[in-house]
């Protein structure tokens, strides 16, 4: 292959995917590190990447400490709740007490947040004085269309180089030492270069995972995924693959949207108040609650006392009761949309938060003629998404900074946020157990870690990175094979997609997604799955490994979608046995086990994490403690 | 197929090829103008479509589910720091939206580091990020933690 050998050698701090994460770790790491070199690696153009390039209408994680809001336990606390216990406290409590900052700072770089002058709740003084305009207990309104530029202009005023449009295929071992990172490669998407980054510490800002599991729509609707599709999951591959430790990947997310355009119902439910009613017309979550109770426990669903107590009900419990009223006959699920939509205001707050960030739903209205001040529109549950910083908590086990988990050693190793793999830190959707994040707390989250890797270097941890030309080459070889098994294989057929030496990469994800529906919980099967299926979903995804082997590349625009396969290949195998090996429903809604279809805190009260060992492929299971946060009294 | 590009409109000059977040705007070689390579790879982000200076791209919704005959077209002008949306649905009614996306110039409030003094040794060593304390709460409050917050972490059963 004519391809370009491109080396960046003597990074300081290189991130990989610059997202909201990654944007925060590019941006910090220039305070801490002034003669540090800066390297942002990023797979699509940093001003319109991750999931925030659409734009967002709301921040949805805001303390609001200035205002006394709320405290970071709060949301910690809440976030447990919605995630039936399991978070690691630590690393949430520690976002949640800087996440302000990062938000305050936006507003100052020229993110246009919404002001409420009707605040009486605050403290005298600050009533009409810019006070933000809440959506919920946690989010504020924003008008976000360009989010994500002007937070990407930060990181590039502070990086020493930014490199768009390279997808980074592996990261490099240290070949001196064992257990260290030694930085990353990956292939420009245009030009087709080699390009390899030597780097003393790496920051995963890369995604999560779209596109695991079929999605409802196959044909041109499955570019309508809830999660970008560009999400292809390299932020676990990445790390699975160097050996670093994985924690909930079990824990993916089905969210109940406006149906096919997926469009966001944050705002309708707690701005708008709009609420769900079933096809009669009928409330139809209560009736479900007993008997799901019955399934969790009192102490994850009281009917009787939830409103009292003021803890939510945690979202995949109302999944459950949206999926069983479908289920029993009595769909579709509508909003009832047209009694707030008479409201000037808030019609416009509803059209605006999807053209703000997800225009595809307007689109969608527009087309069906659904004016949602006449018409109730239809939800639906989606397909299910592997990521990190929604409502749910897959990836990297990481360490916490120590003045919050310094007497735990299972969640304290020296350095915040980095992995189990020495100068490998991660934000965003890389860094497992802190749900609730959102795009304030993954920016939060590339901070911590930049100055983290910062001390990590000037503490002398990174001194004689030594990566070898073998590996290098070998990487090399590794990530253009797929280009060379067409050009060999074609020239045995005629012509056409159908080849018996190769399969394309987009029958490849249809393999992986059928597959992961069938075996893992997916939409077809109500999101159902047992101990018998997943072993079988195993066998048959080291089959597809096998065959992934020999996928082929026409062009380079497809060895881009080739290795987005691979990386979520790798991330639906430790999905799998993630979901294997925590033998419960603890979130019932997500998915079930159905021979395991209670909760059960007696064994299950745990963190799972999992290590895939870089030479055998093996996956070591093992549970981890899970420290609460309790008033000291 | 959900962006695709007017002939007649497109020069392709590429701005939508190099802000495309699926990689799926590419010039075609034979007309040398923009297409959508990949229609079930398009988020309907609409980021090509804002970034075209002569308005070619257009979208048409999802052929799955979404009946021809709509458009919702934008013009984002980062001069005002403006965004405006035209809905027009099928039937031929039409909804107009204007928004702000910024409140300052471009770039101009964003701090280089290398402009500003170096932290200290005690910040260094604290558990602090740039401009904290004082941008968390921006008044004289410090950081929160367990000690600060009467809290501690107990491993065991708590909801």
């Amino acid at each position: 292959m004519g391809y370009k050998t491109i080396t960046e050698d003597n990074i300081d701090i290189l991130v990989v995917g610059a997202g909201l994460g990654g944007t925060g770790a590019a941006y910090e790491a220039r305070h801490w590190g002034r003669d540090k070199k800066v390297v942002i690696a990023e797979k699509a153009n940093i001003d319109r990447s991750g999931a925030v390039a659409q734009g967002l209408y709301a921040i949805n994680c805001y303390m609001g400490t200035r205002w006394g809001e709320n405290n970071p336990e709060d949301h910690v606390r809440y976030a447990r709740m919605d995630l039936m216990g399991m978070v690691r406290e630590d690393l949430a409590f520690d976002m949640a007490r800087h996440v302000d900052s990062a938000v305050h700072k936006f507003e100052e770089w020229g993110l246009p947040l919404m002001k409420d002058p009707k605040r009486a709740d605050l403290p005298e003084g600050d009533i009409g004085k810019g006070a933000y305009m809440r959506e919920g207990r946690w989010q504020i309104m924003i008008h976000g269309e360009s989010y994500k530029p002007i937070v990407a202009e930060a990181a590039k005023v502070n990086a020493d180089k930014t490199f768009n449009r390279i997808m980074v295929t592996h990261l490099l071992m240290d070949d001196a030492q064992d257990n260290r990172i030694a930085g990353a490669v990956g292939f420009n998407v245009r030009t087709g270069n080699y390009h390899v980054f030597k780097s003393k510490t790496v920051i995963c800002g890369a995604g999560g995972a779209s596109n695991i599991f079929k999605p409802r729509s196959v044909g041109e609707g499955a570019g309508r995924v809830w999660y970008a599709p560009w999400s292809s999951g390299s932020a676990y591959a990445l790390m699975i693959e160097a050996g670093a430790k994985m924690t909930q990947m079990e824990n993916r997310i089905v969210l109940a949207r406006f149906k096919d355009g997926y469009g966001p119902v944050g705002a309708y439910f707690l701005h708008l108040h709009t609420y769900t009613q079933n096809a009669y017309g009928d409330e139809y979550e209560s009736k479900w609650f007993p008997a799901l109770t019955k399934m969790v426990g009192k102490a994850y669903l009281d009917t009787e006392n939830q409103h009292f107590s003021h803890k939510p009900i945690p979202t995949c419990l109302r999944n459950h009761a949206f999926i069983s009223e479908v289920a029993a006959g009595r769909g579709p699920i509508h909003m009832v949309t047209v009694e707030a939509f008479q409201d000037p205001h808030l019609e416009e707050v509803g059209w605006e938060n999807f053209l703000g960030m997800t225009v595809g739903q307007a689109v969608l209205w527009a087309a069906t003629d659904i004016d949602p001040k006449y018409i109730n529109p239809e939800l639906t549950t989606s397909e299910p998404y592997v990521m990190g910083s929604h409502a749910t908590g897959c990836g990297a086990w990481c360490s916490g900074p120590k003045d919050i988990s310094g007497d735990i050693p299972e969640y304290f190793w020296g350095y915040n946020r980095m992995m189990t793999v020495d100068g490998l830190f991660g934000a965003g959707d890389a860094v497992g157990g802190t749900p609730h994040a959102f795009s304030s707390g993954s920016f939060t989250e590339g901070r911590l870690s930049a100055k983290a890797a910062c001390k990590y270097i000037d503490d002398g941890k990174a001194n004689g990175i030594n990566v070898s030309q073998k590996q290098i080459d070998d990487r090399k070889e590794e990530i253009y094979k797929p280009l060379e098994t067409y050009q060999v294989g074609s020239n045995e057929i005629v012509g056409g997609t159908v080849s018996p030496s190769y399969i394309l990469p987009f029958p490849g994800l249809q393999r992986l997604q059928k597959l992961m529906d069938e075996y893992a919980g997916g939409v077809t099967v109500q999101y159902m799955t047992n101990d018998k299926l997943l072993n079988m979903g195993l066998a048959k995804l080291a089959i597809l490994e096998e065959d992934l082997e020999k996928v082929g590349a026409e062009d380079i625009h497809q060895l881009l979608r080739a290795w987005e396969l691979k990386h979520r290949h790798r991330t639906s195998e430790c999905v799998v046995q993630h979901t294997l090996f925590r033998e419960e429903t603890r979130w019932p809604g997500y998915y079930y086990r159905g021979d395991k279809m209670k909760l059960d805190d007696d064994n299950w009260h745990v963190l799972t994490t999992s290590q895939r060992d870089r030479t055998t492929g093996e996956y070591k299971m093992e549970k981890q403690p899970l420290y609460h946060l309790v008033d000291e009294k | 197929m959900p962006t695709f590009v007017y002939m007649t409109r497109c020069d392709g000059c590429g701005h939508c090829v190099d802000i495309c977040p699926s990689d799926i705007m590419h010039i075609d070689k034979k007309y040398r103008r923009a297409l959508n390579i990949e229609p079930n790879m398009c988020w309907e982000c609409y980021s090509c479509v804002k970034a075209c200076p002569h308005q070619a791209i257009d979208v048409r919704g999802y052929a799955d589910f979404a009946p021809l005959g709509h458009s919702v077209r934008v013009l984002r002008d980062e001069r005002k720091g403006t965004i405006a949306w035209r809905v027009k649905f099928r039937d031929g009614r039409v909804k107009n939206f204007l928004s702000p996306i910024t409140t300052k110039p471009w770039g101009s409030a964003i701090p280089d580091f290398r402009n500003e003094a170096e932290p200290t040794q005690a910040e260094r060593d604290s558990e602090l990020l740039a401009f904290e304390p004082e941008s968390i709460r921006l008044d004289d409050g410090g950081l929160h933690t367990l000690e600060s917050n009467g809290l501690k972490l107990k491993e065991g059963v708590y909801y």
